[in-house]
């Protein structure tokens, strides 16, 4: 973090967390979370995120290490003083309070006057466009509603920071769109910070201002979407985010900035994440969208390949090819005027650009 | 398709057949004729008819007539021959005691033949004859339909102008033994919710291995029989028992000022807890399983202490089980018998031991049924006030 102008908000400084006093599920983890951005920990089940999400509220204590909110180390501080509000991932509205109840009760804990938790409950509810409905129990809501009424109860004492579990995980999918937008619209109108755990990357990507990516309780990769996508600097990012064809190989040349790697199907040129030695195996990630279908020269792979499966998604089509050791080569063409005629069976030329192709450390072997 | 689906219908509620005959012959059956037995009572009617209907017109001050002595004294010879006497003398004996011994005595003296006089005779026989008070008990308990178990029942009597009065205060038996009955449920309800629900706390809470084998320890007390908790309550707290063995050698109580655990209420209070404590703690565990534990974590993020979390977020969530346990508990406590048999003493005895002494003992079974009927009243009215107050759809016994 050279920028020194960004002011941190959240810090994780070498956090490690054990449940059984051997195995780690955070190991050693050092995050910096900026003020006023929407950070998401990304990453499969199991892999740390919701536990780091946890010690930050402070239900969890760290085994190891500190974590410190506006510079200041929480260690000694209890939950309800860290001024966070939480949003669960099964919201933990109260069954037995209405609507507006649940918003008022952080309120009349703190001793906010009856007029004032009146109009910040209304405010709150304004937030998430749920006008009208204070007399409502939790069960007589939709899902939907229920969500916002959480994100309204975390928000209702104005906290800077805000927490969220997987807070879109019981929602169908068009409406987990909806919300999507919905938070980063309010996290955007309130400039409060959200700190957001998922394991649907797709969410991650649309909502985030940056990601860090967990696996196996450590952090692989923190990034803005844009360069997690386009420029993973570890396998399990490449294979995590988005759809990547991997190919495995053994660096044979490096000159500057590009290297080959001889693979199962030939040399492919590439562009190494860190410096290789010759020798050394890689995996090479190929995005299934960045292969083209084409006689025309000039890319700096190409190969010939049979076609072994097609399939018609509706915006693009996806085939199916057995390519340099891969025998799950994905190529997807957009479904523009003439790209009907590719048919299972045919043998295809295909080729991709240098760039496109990034050489990483072949993960295989490390655990 | 309608068809088929009705008979296979017909066919699964034919399968609880057998549990609605159970039902019927074991708990219907015996409720509608303890109902009956309280209001209904024809012995006497039927051992007397005719000096009942001699009696029809009496006026319930003078001496009857000579029809009547006479119904009477040919009825109470035949009842002798039968050797069918005593069951009905001990009926009238309940309504006017030393009846029994009266009418035995009358029966056994009228001899054969038929004398001049019936009132003479009957009046030598027995000179309690001469009174009305005799023939108004007679009268009374020749009723087939009656209501005086119940004001017996009730601590109440009828006095000779046939108004209901109470009767006098230190003949009063059964409505102070209600009341201690509804008052001692009511304290073994409330020991048991005190002590039940950390349990529950504990159990809900605790990591899938330990809180099995929490609810194990739990269910242990079901495996034996109730008789050998009871007893062993009395071995340990009898006065030489383990309790005050223990209490005399930490020399916290006198060689000879070893307390009455047992044979006494306290022994009741105890051993009752004890065994219906695991019908207070499973409901509640039901209903604590069911809560997640996001809602305590909820509760702080939003700057609750613990206890405001507890009291404002926890405490009001597990109400249908606090509900549901109390209500297990309390209807268990108030009908119980054996328990307060075994080591409740002489003080520490409950409605129902009066209710099993009027059945086996004194065989006034009418009396038993009336008290029986009063129980259930008492636990029907509870249950609806109850309804009205919590609501008995949010009561759960499981999750």
């Amino acid at each position: 973090m050279a920028d020194t102008d960004v002011e941190l908000h959240v810090e994780f400084r070498g956090v490690s967390k054990s449940y059984d006093g051997q195995t780690l599920v955070v190991r050693d983890l050092d995050l910096d979370v900026r003020k006023g951005e929407l950070f998401t920990l990304l990453g499969p089940s199991g892999s740390g995120k919701t536990t780091s999400l946890m010690m930050l509220a402070g239900f969890e204590a760290p085994t190891a290490g500190d974590i410190l909110i506006d510079g200041s180390s929480v260690r000694e501080t209890p939950p309800r003083k860290r001024g966070i509000g939480v949003v669960f991932q099964n919201y933990a509205l109260f069954p037995h309070m209405t609507v507006g109840r649940n918003l008022s009760f952080p309120l009349e804990i703190r001793g906010v006057s009856e007029e004032r938790q009146a109009e910040k409950v209304r405010r709150a509810l304004e937030v998430v466009r749920l006008e009208g409905l204070q007399n409502r129990r939790p069960d007589e809501l939709s899902g939907g509603q229920q969500q916002r009424v959480a994100i309204a109860r975390a928000l209702v004492s104005e906290p800077r920071l805000v927490l969220m579990d997987e807070p879109l995980g019981a929602l169908d999918r068009r409406l987990r769109e909806e919300m999507q937008l919905e938070i980063r619209r309010i996290q955007h109108d309130l400039g409060v910070t959200v700190v957001y755990v998922t394991h649907d990357q797709q969410e991650a990507m649309a909502m985030s201002s940056r990601v860090a990516v967990f696996h196996r309780g450590r952090i692989q990769q923190v990034a803005d979407p844009e360069t997690l996508y386009e420029e993973p600097e570890r396998e399990f990012v490449a294979r995590f985010i988005g759809d990547n064809n991997i190919l495995r190989g053994q660096v044979t040349a490096v000159s500057g900035g590009t290297c080959v790697a001889e693979t199962p199907g030939g040399p492919v040129k590439a562009v190494p994440v860190r410096p290789f030695r010759p020798g050394e195996p890689t995996a090479l990630a190929i995005r299934p969208e960045r292969v083209v279908l084409s006689s025309r020269r000039g890319l700096a792979n190409e190969f010939e390949a049979r076609i072994e499966e097609v399939l018609f998604i509706g915006d693009h089509l996806r085939m199916r090819l057995d390519l340099c050791g891969n025998r799950n080569f994905i190529v997807k063409i957009p479904n523009t005027v003439g790209h009907g005629a590719v048919l299972k069976g045919d043998r295809v030329r295909l080729g991709w650009a240098q760039m496109d192709c990034r050489a990483l450390p072949d993960e295989r072997a490390a655990v | 398709m309608a068809r088929p689906l009705r008979s296979a219908r017909l066919r699964a509620a034919a399968l609880t057949l057998p549990l609605a005959a159970f039902v019927v012959v074991t708990f219907v059956a015996p409720l509608a004729l303890m109902l009956v037995r309280s209001v209904h009572e024809p012995q006497v009617a039927d051992a007397l008819p005719r000096t009942l209907a001699a009696l029809e017109r009496w006026d319930g001050g003078s001496l009857p007539g000579e029809p009547a002595f006479r119904a009477l004294g040919t009825e109470l010879r035949e009842l002798d021959g039968r050797r069918g006497l005593g069951a009905v003398a001990t009926r009238v004996n309940r309504i006017e005691s030393g009846m029994r011994s009266r009418m035995l005595a009358t029966g056994r003296a009228l001899g054969p033949g038929s004398p001049e006089s019936w009132r003479d005779a009957v009046l030598a026989a027995d000179p309690v004859w001469g009174e009305a008070r005799a023939w108004l008990a007679l009268q009374r308990a020749g009723e087939r339909f009656t209501l005086r178990h119940y004001l017996r029942a009730l601590d109440l009597d009828r006095d000779s102008s046939g108004a209901v009065v109470r009767i006098s205060p230190d003949q009063r038996i059964y409505v102070p033994l209600l009341l201690r009955t509804l008052l001692v449920s009511l304290a073994i309800t409330a020991i048991c919710l005190v002590l039940g629900y950390p349990v529950a706390y504990l159990i809900a809470n605790a990591p899938p291995s330990r809180s099995n084998l929490l609810l194990l320890l739990v269910l242990v007390p079901f495996w034996t029989s109730l008789l050998v908790r009871t007893t062993s309550w009395i071995v340990l707290l009898q006065n030489q028992g383990v309790v005050n063995d223990i209490l005399v050698a930490v020399g916290l109580v006198a060689e000879d000022g070893r307390l009455a655990l047992v044979y006494n209420m306290f022994g009741t209070l105890v051993a009752m807890t004890q065994i219906l404590l695991p019908f207070m703690i499973l409901p509640l565990y039901a209903v604590m399983n069911s809560i997640s534990p996001e809602h305590m974590r909820a509760a702080s993020s939003l700057g609750a202490t613990f206890r405001q979390g507890f009291v404002r977020v926890y405490w009001p969530q597990t109400m249908p089980g606090v509900a549901a346990g109390s209500l297990l508990v309390f209807i268990l406590a108030i009908g119980y018998y054996i328990t307060p048999a075994l080591v409740g003493g002489r003080t520490g005895q409950l409605i129902s031991n009066m209710i099993a002494y009027h059945m086996q003992e004194s065989l006034n079974w009418g009396l038993a049924a009336a008290l029986g009927v009063i129980l259930l009243a008492c636990v029907a009215v509870l249950y609806a006030v109850f309804d009205r107050l919590v609501g008995i759809e949010r009561m759960r016994l499981a999750s």
